[in-house]
């Protein structure tokens, strides 16, 4: 019978292991959204979350805030001295100490897209560095009446933002075939078979990658900037607990000889 | 400094022991120290099992001290708890590892709790003489709940707000006074400031102190009748010449230095959670979370944090809202009833029959199923199998005045089973 308690109490971690790995959602576009790659996002890569910092301050910044972060933390943690911080970063005027805010009124920003450019500080967390990475990529060109943009994204149906990035990657296009929606009986809709390059851009595929990969590295550093501190921490953390544990267990020993 | 110089022997041991017998003579501590741990009496066949409590207890302090710092810069304002949350992750010293501890040790005190009420199952720790400290406990658990939900809408994430709105609503499902109710509940007539201000100070002073009273009247009780044991064997029927439990050893040393082995352990999977996997895939901290409240945008599935999920399995398992919230309310409570639910006079389920062990496995396998099925979309296969679970998890506390009845149970040994 003690076989069963341990049975069960392993039935009980299983459990949540099991549960641990979360389902992820299938889109019908899941072999297009796959293709994108995924970001690998490195927090620890100085110079990849510099690039980041300056691709984020010249394409994102005119619309998005990062508003729970503070300029001169930003400085700090990328190795970057005021004075470069003031020449290459803050293009707003700000000071170092302000919070990285867009110099867009936000009222004006609603007129123009219908909806505010969401604050990203916690974009990477929220809905994770991949969605970031892909969504970045998966912008399309859609002439249909309803995209005043004339793009689409194929992580966010319908976006608001505009392609800011096609001057780099240059314009895609769908590549799709229709499929009716048996279960809700509605249209027809596009699924995609593959995004494809119909007019390449400054960059080629490649070095427009590596761009996505060190803004998203950025984003990611911003969604929680003391991460890598966190992990070099917990090494000694871990390993101060497991030291403790052996002293404490060979203490225990030591009481419990006169235990019969 | 005359009488100083003259108690040259050991003059500050004297001073020590003068000040002790000062205190004793006014307030006990000596003797409290000396009945509670020195003489207090603990069978010496503890297994494993038997280390949640004391961690309980170490979760506890690690919950209440990492709280009253983070109150120091949250602030309980809709319109800067957000901010407020994410200035203590970024801009506080340590502030990020206090926020984690906090949000992990939520959760780590539902696990351990969770292991800990299972441990009374197996060994039956609520049966005859101990009916009031498992009632206690359960008390500890509802209390643990409230603290949990309040605590939960703190963040003021898009999670927070309608996990809080879906569960606040539930009262609304109550005929007559619901609607009432509800609005009494928010201060508002929705998920507001006022709600938010309310749940605070539920979440900080009221059920903190509900919380402690209660784990102190659970101990007192607990040192009154003694632990059970993986035996189920009282070893208070069986003294020596001197009047101690045969089977007993002190509390302290023994157990404190074997606790202390257990909180080395368990600090370190704690802390590789809070230093590696702080979210733990979604589970700790849910990523729709990282949003700020937004009442004009429901996240994609609202479900609330893993440790109530059974129990929204089975109010979203019935079709009827108040049936269904009638429901998982008497899910939590069944488990007040099991010290009559249950009438086998053998308590440790080594002894127990075949049919015990196969309905306690049935209950695991519902409990943590239906655990499962909270976490997922309210649709399709996954509704059909809490439906099939919910009877299961009934079953067992229902069924159990029967299947308990009369049961079939092996001889229980006079003495523990201990080897060195």
């Amino acid at each position: 019978m003690k076989r069963v308690g341990s049975l069960a109490g392993l039935a009980i971690l299983a459990a949540l292991a099991a549960s641990a790995a979360a389902l992820g959602a299938d889109s019908p576009n899941q072999k297009c959204i796959d293709s994108l790659g995924t970001a690998n996002a490195d927090v620890g890569n100085t110079a990849s979350l510099q690039k980041g910092a300056r691709n984020f301050a010249n394409y994102c910044l005119g619309c998005h805030s990062l508003g729970y972060m503070r300029w001169n933390r930003v400085a700090t943690d990328l190795g970057l001295s005021e004075e470069q911080l003031k020449s290459s970063l803050i293009l707003t005027g700000d000071k170092p100490h302000d919070y990285i805010r867009s110099p867009m009124p936000a009222k004006d920003a609603e007129q123009w897209f219908g909806r505010a450019p969401p604050d990203l500080t916690l974009i990477t967390r929220s809905k994770g560095s991949d969605y970031v990475y892909r969504f970045l990529k998966s912008f399309y060109e859609d002439n249909s009446p309803t995209r005043p943009t004339g793009v689409n994204n194929l992580m966010l149906d319908g976006a608001s933002m505009p392609a800011v990035l096609a001057d780099l990657q240059g314009v895609q296009r769908l590549r799709f075939h229709l499929e009716d929606e048996k279960a809700t009986g509605s249209a027809a809709t596009k699924v995609c078979d593959a995004l494809e390059l119909a007019q390449p851009g400054r960059m080629t595929p490649a070095e427009f990658d590596g761009f996505v990969h060190d803004t998203v590295d950025f984003l990611t550093y911003i969604g929680e900037p003391v991460k890598a501190e966190r992990e070099s921490l917990g090494v000694l953390v871990v390993l101060f607990l497991a030291v403790f544990t052996v002293f404490a267990y060979l203490l225990k020993k030591e009481y419990w000889k006169d235990v019969h | 400094m005359a009488e100083a110089s003259g108690a040259e022997s050991g003059s500050s041991g004297g001073c020590w022991a003068r000040i002790g017998a000062w205190i004793n003579a006014r307030l006990p501590v000596s003797k409290f120290y000396q009945s509670q741990l020195l003489e207090y009496y603990a069978p010496k066949n503890f297994n494993i099992w038997y280390f949640f409590g004391s961690l309980a207890l170490v979760v506890l302090v690690l919950q209440l001290v990492t709280g009253i710092f983070l109150t120091m810069h949250y602030k309980p304002d809709a319109d800067k708890a957000f901010a407020s949350v994410e200035y203590i992750m970024r801009e506080v010293d340590w502030g990020w590892l206090i926020r984690y501890l906090h949000s992990t040790g939520a959760s780590a005190f539902f696990i351990v709790v969770y292991l800990h009420m299972f441990r009374g199952l197996l060994y039956g720790s609520y049966k005859k003489p101990r009916e009031l400290l498992w009632i206690v406990g359960v008390l500890v658990y509802f209390a643990l709940m409230a603290e949990a939900f309040f605590g939960y809408i703190l963040p003021w994430g898009n999670m927070s707000f309608w996990g809080a709105q879906v569960i606040v609503n539930l009262f609304g499902a109550i005929p007559w006074v619901g609607p009432g109710l509800v609005e009494w509940i928010r201060g508002d007539y929705s998920i507001t400031d006022a709600t938010l201000n309310r749940f605070f100070a539920l979440h900080v002073v009221a059920v903190p102190l509900i919380l402690l009273a209660l784990v102190v009247v659970h101990l007192w009780a607990l040192r009154t009748v003694g632990s059970n044991n993986p035996d189920g064997i009282e070893i208070k029927e069986r003294k020596g010449a001197d009047g101690k439990p045969l089977d007993g050893i002190p509390f302290h040393p023994y157990y404190t230095v074997k606790d202390v082995v257990g909180i080395g352990i368990f600090g370190m999977v704690f802390a590789a959670i809070v230093f590696f996997m702080p979210t733990f895939s979604n589970l700790f901290l849910e990523a729709a979370n990282f949003e700020p409240a937004n009442p004009l945008s429901t996240p994609e599935h609202i479900a609330p944090v893993w440790y109530f999920t059974p129990f929204y399995a089975i109010l979203r398992a019935v079709p009827n809202k108040l049936a269904g919230a009638l429901l998982m309310g008497t899910g939590v409570l069944a488990f007040a009833f099991l010290p009559w639910l249950d009438r086998s006079p053998v308590k440790s389920i080594r002894y127990r029959s075949k049919v015990w062990a196969f309905a306690l496995t049935a209950f695991v396998i519902a409990f943590c199923g239906l655990g499962y099925l909270g976490m997922q979309p309210a649709t399709g296969a996954y509704v059909i199998a809490a439906r099939i679970l919910t009877p299961v998890y009934f079953a067992f506390f229902l069924l159990m005045p029967f299947y308990t009845y009369k049961e079939k149970t092996k001889p229980v040994p006079q003495r523990v089973t201990y080897h060195a």
